[in-house]
């Protein structure tokens, strides 16, 4: 094991992980996650984008649109700013840029475990985040909304799709998400070469 | 097919039936799917523009124009009602005929389109992003804008000439001094300008004292000209009907636009009086209303090569120019025969001596054989319009006896009759006015209905007939009712206009003076005897959401509705407001109802376009005090 750990990283996957560290750029360029809604009166759809820095909608009003909807039911009003969050995601985010190249030039696995442990912690503490702020939004109603139905809460789904009255909010990762994906599959990839490196010239 | 040909040999009544269930399904339009087509019917003396969807003949949407529309506030509001100022003051009505596409290179662009008010003269132009009336320019110096707006193959111009001929400038003089020359037309070039569209008044030509009916301009090698149909060349001012019939042959003006721009620049042209508005709507903002007075007047006289005139037998009315510019077909109303003149041939012969009979005011008039293409012989009673399908024909309304005749151009045989029911005036074919027909639809619009549809008292609706003109014989699919009178209508590929039109008015763009873009800003301020209320609109309540005023105030509701979604306008209206009506304000617009605050009391005013599930509770209470 500690073999393993202390195990200097291939020329070919040093290069991998100087692409992931750059690969990860792109993610402040790119939603992370995507909630659509659908309802019969928007045939257009009506969607959000939640970034490592903001939340908008899919097209320049939906977010209004969205929260034109909302306020029957008495939820908050969704903007960046109630997200505090989202301030320092983007360090977050620079601190896994920044693991990568450390790693490109001190090439050991143990840091490359290191950087998918982070990744996981990363990714589920976000999950958790997410979620909850997703309850939050959809428990916390303002009483005096004019549309009350009991027992009846507007959480969208974590992943995947859900009914809420007439909307279907369907919630996946979006291309940014689908890099944070990609980029914990090939640090993975390149510990499985790594083990595969020494079990075959044992 | 073979069914229905048999079906046809031998029994009639089967055969109807066979075709009528065709027809059923190629003016079919599923839920949901779309119409290929956009038509744009002018409203005759509804003085608006209807727009239908083809072949479905759905009903889509009014476009109020030279009227008021009390279902949107238009020529109510303070945003809109100079859009109807003239120099007559504000006339809320007018009659409207004839709709003209905007085109590039003779093709139709989908920019704009423009309409004639044939009562007060004026014309306007209408944005299809919006589908609103952006523009009106007043025409001085004319009476009766009929032959208008037909424009350049390029748009540069519009052209507007009079229908009735009064002395200009106007007097008080004898009507029999009509027939001594004192009464004058004139024909009119509206400058389009080709980035934003705005309208100017260049140049007005005095023209004899006819009464010039309609107009089409040339395309390719006729580009530089338009042609006029002129009527009562005998200058007839009693019983017309029978004085303006007598001569075998009236006029149709051959006008080169290029040679008058080019005397104009040469100053020939003077100043000359003549006072008219003209309207301009900002973008979300109140219209522009500017009086202008004086234009440049060119005489023929002045302008050697400016005009010619075709002997065109009798009375023509329509004057239509096929795609390659060469046809210029007359639509001799009183004729036996479809006369067609050759543009090639006036060209040739215009400046000859040998081919001219004589000149009125300077313009030559030239032999009826020598600008001759040819005839169609005995094609129909009564034609009056031409449009052409691009393929080489040309169809042909026919007033008297109702019908459409196909016919070839060049050989000028008759290939078809189509029968119309009834009574039909402007024909119309997609692009069929342009320099490259889409060809697949023709609607025939008919001054009267009889017996086509459910009697509903004596006033029935006018009705156009839609006819599937792609194949070898025309057939018709459908007929459906209209608002006001069909006068002429423009159709166009609706892929050339679907993806443009605007969804919303952009809030951060509004630039409207008294808009306010947030509910924060919603207030009410009194600036002495007159209260400005600042008010917004979202679903699906107003703020500031209860007002208190005077007895006596004069209140502006500067409405603005936040949404900016798509189809989510909010009407306004206030309980018993006598003077304005309702107002439909567009996601992002601005809009103002002007109210006296009557006598003390309770007065709600509500929303009135059902925009959400709590549409009904959108309303509020104007408390007012003595
Ligand atoms: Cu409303």
């Amino acid at each position: 094991m500690q073999e393993l750990l202390l195990k200097k990283i291939s020329k070919m996957n040093r290069l991998l992980i100087l692409g992931v560290g750059l690969l990860l750029v792109s993610v402040y360029f790119l939603p992370i996650w995507h909630i659509s809604l659908d309802a019969p009166q928007y045939p257009e759809g009506l969607g959000m984008r939640i970034w490592i820095d903001k939340i908008t909608g899919s097209s320049p009003y939906d977010l209004q649109n969205i929260n034109l909807l909302n306020h029957y039911i008495g939820m908050h009003e969704i903007v960046s700013e109630s997200v505090p969050e989202l301030l320092f995601m983007p360090y977050v985010l620079g601190f896994l840029i920044f693991g990568a190249f450390v790693t490109f030039l001190h090439p050991k696995v143990y840091l490359v475990i290191l950087g998918i442990l982070n990744i996981i912690i990363l990714g589920i503490l976000g999950m958790y985040d997410f979620w909850r702020w997703e309850y939050n939004y959809g428990h916390n109603l303002n009483p005096d909304a004019p549309i009350v139905v009991p027992g009846m809460a507007y959480q969208p789904p974590l992943l995947g799709c859900k009914e809420m009255l007439n909307i279907t909010a369907c919630s996946f990762p979006s291309w940014g998400g689908i890099i944070l994906f990609v980029s914990l599959g090939i640090l993975v990839f390149v510990i499985w070469s790594e083990k595969r490196r020494i079990d075959v010239t044992k | 097919m073979i069914l229905i040909g048999l079906g046809y040999g031998c029994k009639n009544g089967a055969a109807t039936a066979a075709l009528a269930s065709d027809a059923a399904k190629r003016v079919y339009v599923a839920p949901g799917e779309k119409d290929e087509v956009y038509a744009f019917l002018s409203g005759g003396f509804s003085g608006q523009m209807s727009v239908y969807g083809i072949p479905s003949t759905r009903l889509f949407k009014i476009i109020p124009v030279f009227s008021v529309f009390p279902e949107n506030g238009y020529g109510y509001d303070e945003e809109t009602k100079n859009m109807l100022r003239t120099t007559h003051g504000y006339v809320p009505w007018d009659d409207s005929h004839h709709i003209e596409a905007s085109m590039t290179d003779g093709k139709q662009d989908g920019r704009w389109l423009f309409l004639n008010a044939n009562n007060t003269p004026r014309l306007a132009r209408i944005d299809l992003r919006s589908f609103e009336t952006k523009e009106i320019i007043e025409i001085p110096n004319s009476a009766g804008n009929h032959a208008s707006p037909f424009a350049t193959e390029n748009t540069e111009y519009l052209m507007a000439a009079t229908r009735f001929s009064v002395p200009i400038p106007q007097a008080s003089v004898p009507i029999e001094n009509f027939s001594k020359g004192d009464f004058k037309g004139t024909v009119s070039m509206v400058k389009v300008d080709p980035k934003s569209g705005r309208l100017s008044l260049e140049l007005q030509i005095l023209v004899p004292g006819f009464d010039y009916d309609l107009s089409h301009c040339g395309k390719g090698k006729s580009h530089d000209w338009c042609f006029f149909t002129s009527y009562n060349s005998e200058q007839a001012y009693k019983m017309i009907e029978v004085g303006a019939s007598k001569n075998d042959k009236d006029y149709i003006l051959a006008f080169n636009w290029v040679r008058a721009k080019q005397c104009l620049d040469q100053g020939k042209a003077s100043n000359f009086g003549g006072e008219y508005y003209r309207n301009y709507l900002p973008e979300n903002q109140p219209a522009i209303s500017e009086k202008l007075s004086g234009v440049k007047m060119l005489q023929p006289k002045d302008c050697p090569g400016v005009m010619y005139y075709m002997p065109t037998p009798k009375s023509p009315h329509g004057t239509d120019v096929d795609p390659t510019g060469e046809y210029i077909v007359g639509g001799g109303k009183l004729a036996t025969v479809i006369p067609v003149h050759s543009f090639s041939k006036l060209m040739e012969v215009k400046d000859k001596p040998e081919h001219r009979s004589g000149t009125i005011m300077d313009i030559p008039i030239l032999k009826y054989e020598s600008t001759l293409a040819g005839e169609v012989k005995k094609p129909c009673l009564g034609p009056l319009h031409t449009e052409f399908d691009g393929k080489g024909y040309a169809y042909t309304s026919c007033f008297v006896s109702s019908e459409v005749v196909k016919w070839e151009l060049g050989t000028w045989e008759v290939e078809q009759h189509l029968p119309a029911y009834y009574s039909v005036g402007h024909l119309s074919i997609v692009g069929g006015s342009s320099k490259d027909p889409y060809g697949k639809y023709l609607i025939a619009l008919n001054k009267i209905t009889k017996d086509r549809y459910l009697p509903v008292g004596m006033e029935l609706p006018q009705s156009a007939q839609l006819y599937d003109i792609s194949g070898g014989k025309a057939e018709l699919l459908s007929d459906f009712p209209t608002v006001g009178e069909p006068h002429y209508s423009q159709m166009i590929p609706a892929k050339l206009l679907m993806d443009k039109a605007a969804k919303i008015y952009p809030l951060e763009e509004n630039k409207h003076p008294y808009a306010i873009k947030n509910e924060k800003d919603a207030r009410v301020v009194r600036e002495g005897n007159t209260v400005r209320v600042y008010m917004t609109q979202i679903r699906s309540h107003f703020k500031p959401d209860t007002i208190e005023v005077r007895s006596g105030d004069t209140v502006f509701f500067h409405v603005t509705n936040l949404e900016q979604d798509f189809d989510i306008p909010h009407g306004f209206a206030v309980g018993g407001a006598p003077e304005m009506p309702n107002l439909l304000i567009m996601p992002g617009q601005t809009r103002t109802f002007k109210w006296k605050a009557p006598k003390p009391g309770i007065y709600p005013f509500y929303c009135t376009d059902f925009c959400s599930a709590l549409h009904q509770e959108m309303q509020q209470y104007i408390r007012v005090l003595p």
